[in-house]
């Protein structure tokens, strides 16, 4: 590191010590560094009742590196996956997620893989921050075995269970109430953990999204519901649809925090600061409390809340709604190519990572080969992969019971059978 | 001083009365009594719906369940199906095992989309990831008098849905085994109660059993015609049973209580004995449980039957406030015997 450092500042020695430093810098140990590194997030936050979490987050140079090298997959991902819908590879519909990155990369940093998310269809960089494989990834799109849903899914259902990957949901606005059954489960078991539970700025004006929000409140629950606005539902744009557009706010009693969705930064915080305070205000609630506790409670939120928040995230997709939707009838392209220069998330974390002089341009750019290396090899690989067989069409549709089954029409045998 | 052979009858009233000992309760009762065991017996079991938790329930199913488990196992939701249904089949998905109770089956349709979409379908389209065992239950039916959008039959909406199962209880006995049945089911089941039949009367085995969900129930063997049909039209059928016994008629009764699948082994058998079918039911004539009933039993049994299938089935039309029009709308007794009279010519 240090080596670079006197490469790149001093030209009279740089001829001598360059190709040392590129020798060296094959393996740096920088990518491994913990050492803290403090930045600012792009805006401040913006709250609706309750306190806003401090500007300045803690990262190091290899969280930075995990952030650049994640966002670049998932953007490697998703166009990869463009050019095989248009190829007829991938039919159907496809919600791309390319632009929202920082939301998926900056949640799953502040959380565990015991807290549950649960989103609707744009799923497919969620899955993948949760532990889903490229190879998964391709072959549930092109309908093949090696799917994560066994290629009965598509776009629209991916899931993971052991990473508490709740999906995947193709109906506006349902994952909600499900990711609110989902926190009462955690609530149930008693399990420190929290869900996060994300719609869009189009499923913020269902009813059932009100309905989970007053159900989330009354009963305490560790849900965090968490609005990707993009600021557009399909083709309207959110003006046209809400009334009032400060999707942060509609929480009433429930605090809401806006964050700015691009930046990856902003949204670790926020997540860290939502599940803090949904699990530090749960187990103190509905207890008697001391003086001491609380003046405590009272000291440390200037509104005792419920569990239940909202987070906004102002984000922007640069693909249109699905694969079908072209993007630009509603919006104008420069609009797009606007936010792409000045917020694209990937550019700010590469900015970051240059700034703070932890790798050069051509490593970055070498990561970004990697990244398209490995993305091409397992799309390659889920080509090779088989068609679902035709029994397939009849697994899953039940689970099986405790020994009561049905046999149709020439059943042999009647059982009732007590475990 | 008591013989030998005293001992003897003594004992073996004795080891009857432990092995066949029973007592007697109301429908509501024992479906209040399967609840609560399985309750006991899994602590993942919970309940939610409107006025379950302090109110008791409003057919009193769940009566004193709050007391004893607790707020956060009998849990009153608000007045919002569409999410709390929702909830329970989120809750499902990590394990739980939550018996949602609309109060009136109607105001389930509600959440047809959550019962459709989520409950049906998730354990499919994650693969095999995720099972679903939820019970969704609550009070269907025509009752007294209670209008239209209170009587309403959704087991015809339902049955089309891949991935649920749907049983129809009618006895207390059969009521209580379902319910216990359809807890431990990892499918998600909809058991479907009857407003009218809250108050039948019966004497239960007091061990434990559980019915078995895809089983259909033989109520009264015969010769001459089966009859299959579910739920309350079942006391109809019986009502009928007399009057066509008395005209020298042996009609095979089958509760099919198994609205999806249907059961179509016990009536396979039956068909292949009687040759001529009569469903009774309290669906609507448009695609209802007996539109299908007839179906399957035309394609897998067409040869052994004699004449056509006949099906009577509610009217068509909302269900009228008027007690006169109501009657008319579902089945009576006696039409059963006509037309029974009319398949067996």
């Amino acid at each position: 590191m240090a080596l670079s450092r006197l490469a790149s500042s001093s030209s009279r020695s740089a001829d001598l010590l360059k190709p040392l430093c590129s020798a060296i810098s094959l393996r740096r140990p920088i990518s491994t560094d913990t050492t803290p590194i403090t930045v600012e997030t792009s805006v401040p936050f913006t709250s609706h009742q309750c306190d806003t979490p401090s500007r300045s987050v803690q990262t190091n140079a290899k969280e930075l590196f995990t952030f650049f090298r994640d966002m670049a997959l998932m953007r490697r991902m998703e166009i990869a996956a463009d050019s095989l819908y248009k190829a007829k590879l991938i039919r159907g519909f496809c919600h791309l997620y390319d632009g929202q990155e920082a939301v998926a990369v900056g949640m799953e940093a502040a959380i565990t893989k015991k807290d549950c998310i649960i989103t609707a269809y744009r799923d497919h960089c969620t899955f993948v921050s949760r532990g889903g494989t490229l190879l998964e990834v391709f072959a549930e799109l092109m309908g093949r075995q090696a799917g994560c849903s066994r290629g009965k899914g598509g776009s629209m259902h991916f899931y993971k269970k052991d990473s508490n990957f709740y999906g995947g949901h193709g109906i506006v606005g349902a994952q909600v109430p499900l990711g609110c059954g989902l926190a009462f489960a955690q609530k149930y078991s008693k399990d420190e953990a929290v869900t996060f539970a994300l719609y869009g700025d189009g499923a913020a004006n269902q009813g059932q999204l009100f309905e989970a929000l007053n159900i989330s409140a009354l009963w305490d629950l560790p849900a965090i519901l968490v609005c990707e606005n993009n600021h557009y539902g399909m083709g309207t744009a959110e003006w046209r649809a809400a009334k009032s557009p400060a999707y942060y706010k509609r929480g009433d009693y429930a605090p809401g925090l806006k964050v700015d969705g691009m930046d990856a930064f902003a949204v670790k915080q926020a997540c860290t600061f939502a599940k803090e305070h949904a699990l530090k205000n749960g187990p103190i609630r509905g207890k008697s409390l001391s003086l001491v506790e609380a003046i405590k409670l009272t000291s440390s939120c200037s509104v005792c809340c419920a569990y239940m928040q909202i987070l906004e995230m102002d984000t922007y997709r640069y693909h249109g709604h699905s694969m079908s939707d072209p993007g630009s009838t509603y919006r104008t392209r420069d609009e797009i190519t606007g936010v792409r220069q000045e917020r694209d998330p990937v550019e700010r974390i590469r900015k970051l990572i240059l700034s703070h002089d932890l790798a050069t341009e051509k490593e970055l750019k070498d990561i970004e080969k990697e990244i398209r290396k490995e993305v091409d090899d397992a799309i390659a690989q889920a080509k090779e992969n088989p068609l679902p067989e035709s029994s397939e069409l009849f697994t899953n549709v039940y689970a099986k019971g405790l020994g009561v089954e049905s046999f149709g029409a020439d059943r042999k045998e009647v059982r009732a059978i007590l475990p | 001083m008591l013989t030998p052979f005293q001992y003897l009858l003594s004992g073996i009233y004795l080891t009857r009365y432990i092995l066949y000992s029973r007592h007697e309760l109301l429908l509501f009762e024992a479906l209040q009594e399967g609840l609560e065991e399985e309750m006991e017996r899994d602590i993942r079991v919970c309940v939610m719906g409107e006025d379950v938790g302090h109110y008791g329930g409003s057919y009193k199913v769940t009566k004193g369940l709050a007391k004893k488990f607790g707020d956060l196992r009998v849990l009153d939701t608000p007045i919002a199906e569409n999410s709390f249904t929702g909830m329970g089949i989120g809750a499902a998905m990590t394990g739980l095992r939550p018996v949602v109770e609309g109060m009136n089956m109607g105001f389930l349709l509600l959440a047809f989309n959550q019962i459709s979409n989520n409950c049906g379908m998730l354990h499919y389209t994650s693969g095999g990831q995720f099972t679903i065992p939820i019970v969704i239950r609550g009070p269907g039916g025509v009752g007294r008098q209670l209008g239209a959008e209170h009587s309403q039959r959704l087991e015809s909406y339902f049955q089309s849905i891949p991935g649920i199962q749907m049983v129809a209880c009618s006895t207390p006995y059969n009521a209580k085994g379902l319910m216990k049945a359809a807890i431990r089911s990892e499918n998600p089941v909809i058991l479907f109660e009857h407003v009218l039949l809250y108050n039948l009367k019966e004497r239960i085995p007091d061990e434990d059993y559980i019915c078995n969900l895809e089983e259909a129930e033989m109520v009264r063997p015969g010769e001459h015609v089966t009859i299959l049909t579910y739920s309350r039209m079942r006391y109809h059928v019986m009502q009928a049973a007399k009057t066509l016994v008395n005209k020298g008629y042996d009609p095979e009764v089958i509760d099919i209580r198994s609205l999806k699948p249907f059961d179509l082994y016990t009536i396979g058998n039956s068909v292949k004995k009687t040759h001529r079918v009569l469903i009774v039911e309290e669906c609507m004539r448009t695609g209802g449980i007996g539109a299908s009933l007839i179906a399957a039993i035309t394609e897998n049994f067409n040869d052994y039957l004699d004449a056509p299938i006949m099906c009577l089935s509610s009217q068509d039309v909302p269900t009228p406030y008027a007690g006169t029009l109501e009657e008319v709308t579902v089945v009576q007794p006696a039409q059963i015997v006509t037309a029974v009279e009319q398949l067996c010519q």
